[in-house]
């Protein structure tokens, strides 16, 4: 059996007296698309930063493709990407000078064919020489994503994609989303709240709670496991149920 | 949707590469492109460092004709404040372009590449030298066919001065940028601020024995002091003091292992704390 993508295993953050994430563990095949889903405050955040290492874990294993991402982050990096709607470009670069240089950093050869091929793809070929702090919320989101794929990622970390998206942008990102993993095979990892958008991309939802992770499954199994019509009723059922849920190991 | 032709195999490699000239001229090559977007900055690199030039060059010539300390050595205080601004613009210089990622709240997109912190340190390091250049040059240019003075007849112990200061204010840069990474942007007028605690100890315009006995070793450990000690005794004695020089490249390697370190232990230190992704205005 292959190895997952990702595999984490016991993962603990802590700030002071303040438990992020306790204690969870989860794998994720390849070509999957997942979602960590919770409300605010959940772990989600946390839990991607980890895994890009930004954050460093208090206790816990973390792999991406098989390596220990804490010892040699170094060697995942150029296989893997990143897109928050939370972490800006710099605005008085243009879009293209901005592209130019990721793509530099990760090393890429034929980088001028690259940008245009992407720009063309997620139509944004006509905000090439604009200022990035010029573009509105869902052109910036084109933007952060041609930037996170770049380098063809293998396994793409996305925090909340559509987050401050109309419903117009949203859906053609969503579909856009869809293609990609189906044309190249790569693997998904989303955090999210917003729960149509994990029924309708991700077959595999980890539900967070106060940073553990509660429950598990397929969009359509957590569904029926809690007797709802969607998704959203489970999160809610979740998210107001007084008493802690134990946790899922 | 078109697939990409990313080479995979020499990407990984890239990847692990250990240090990458290519990922520090991406970089340097983003610094540039900033400098370049906004020409009022441009401006203002050059703006400082001129008008002090023209204040303390006409205050020169005056004290030329009614001092015997400046009659002596006509460039002593022409010399001594554009060293100084090299000093400072050599802190700073590092220090902007550090500010820069953190006003765009980028950290988090630039460090989920393969960069490794060393590599934008030391495009930090060469955005300095750039701005340096911009900065004081022009001003150092210009004195000559202002005052018919030129700080390049200094001769050699012109590069050795400029070696030690550069290197003085990166120390200085990159543990500013290291309290910055711990502190936030509240720490951000360190940037503006630092240098000049240091200025009356460095003896920019007088010489060490001005200041208190209880003062002075407090001056010798300052690189900076060595430099205008140094640059008095080429201007006076028209002699190069090499003790003065190696003391101070010594003093410049103990400061820039304490920057580097301060640095690098709050870089760890952000991602313990997650701020890479959070930190901004």
């Amino acid at each position: 059996m292959p190895e997952p993508v990702i595999l984490v295993d016991n993962l603990v953050k802590r700030y002071g007296s303040t438990v992020a994430v306790d204690g969870i563990g989860f794998a994720v095949e390849r070509g999957v698309t997942a979602a960590l889903l919770g409300g605010n405050g959940a772990g989600k955040t946390t839990t991607l930063s980890i895994l890009l290492g930004l954050l460093l874990p208090s206790s816990g294993a973390v792999r991406v493709f098989g390596e220990d991402v804490l010892r040699h982050r170094y060697r995942v990096l150029p296989r893997m990407n990143f897109s928050s709607p939370y972490v800006d470009l710099p605005h008085r670069l243009t879009v293209r000078q901005n592209l130019q240089i990721y793509a530099r950093l990760y090393g890429l050869t034929r980088r001028a064919e690259r940008i245009e091929r992407l720009a063309r793809d997620l139509q944004i070929d006509k905000l090439l020489d604009r200022p990035a702090g010029k573009l509105s919320s869902g052109q910036k989101t084109r933007v952060a994503i041609a930037k996170a794929l770049l380098n063809e990622p293998e396994l793409l970390l996305l925090d909340e994609p559509t987050a401050s998206l109309d419903p117009d942008t949203g859906d053609w990102v969503r579909a856009y989303l869809e293609d990609y993993r189906a044309l190249t095979g790569a693997t998904i990892l989303l955090a999210s709240h917003n729960m149509a958008e994990v029924e309708r991309l991700c077959s595999q939802v980890m539900m967070m709670k106060q940073g553990q992770i509660v429950d598990r499954g397929s969009p359509g199994e957590l569904i029926d496991r809690y007797g709802r019509t969607n998704l959203e009723e489970v999160f809610l059922h979740i998210a107001r149920d007084k008493r802690m849920l134990e946790p899922v190991s | 949707m078109n697939r990409g032709s990313v080479p995979r195999r020499a990407m990984r490699r890239f990847g692990e590469a250990r240090f990458s000239p290519a990922r520090v001229w991406a970089m340097l090559l983003r610094y540039l492109y900033i400098l370049r977007s906004s020409w009022p900055r441009t401006l203002e690199l050059l703006y400082w460092p001129t008008l002090q030039m023209l204040i303390w060059g006409f205050m020169s010539q005056f004290l030329a004709q009614n001092s015997s300390y400046i009659a002596q050595a006509f460039g002593v205080l022409l010399a001594a404040v554009m060293l100084w601004d090299l000093l400072f613009r050599s802190q700073l210089g590092l220090s902007i372009s550090f500010l820069e990622e953190m006003w765009s709240r980028n950290l988090g997109q630039l460090f989920v590449t393969p960069l490794r912190p060393y590599e934008w340190l030391i495009s930090l390091l060469a955005m300095s030298v750039i701005r340096v250049a911009i900065g004081i040059l022009p001003a150092m240019l210009l004195a000559i066919p202002l005052y018919h003075y030129s700080i390049f007849e200094l001769g050699l112990p012109l590069v050795a001065f400029v070696v030690v200061l550069m290197a003085m204010g990166w120390a200085l840069g990159l543990a500013i940028c290291g309290a910055i990474l711990r502190h936030g942007m509240g720490a951000e007028s360190l940037a503006w601020t630092v240098i000049f605690a240091i200025a009356p100890l460095s003896c920019v315009y007088y010489p060490v024995t001005t200041l208190p006995g209880w003062l002075q070793p407090v001056a010798w450990a300052l690189p900076s002091t060595y430099v205008f000690e140094g640059m008095r005794a080429v201007l006076f004695e028209q002699a190069f003091r090499t003790d003065y020089f190696l003391a101070a490249l010594g003093l410049d390697l103990v400061y820039l292992a304490v920057g580097a370190t301060i640095f690098f232990i709050a870089f760890r230190d952000a991602r313990h704390r997650g701020a890479l992704l959070q930190m901004g205005e």
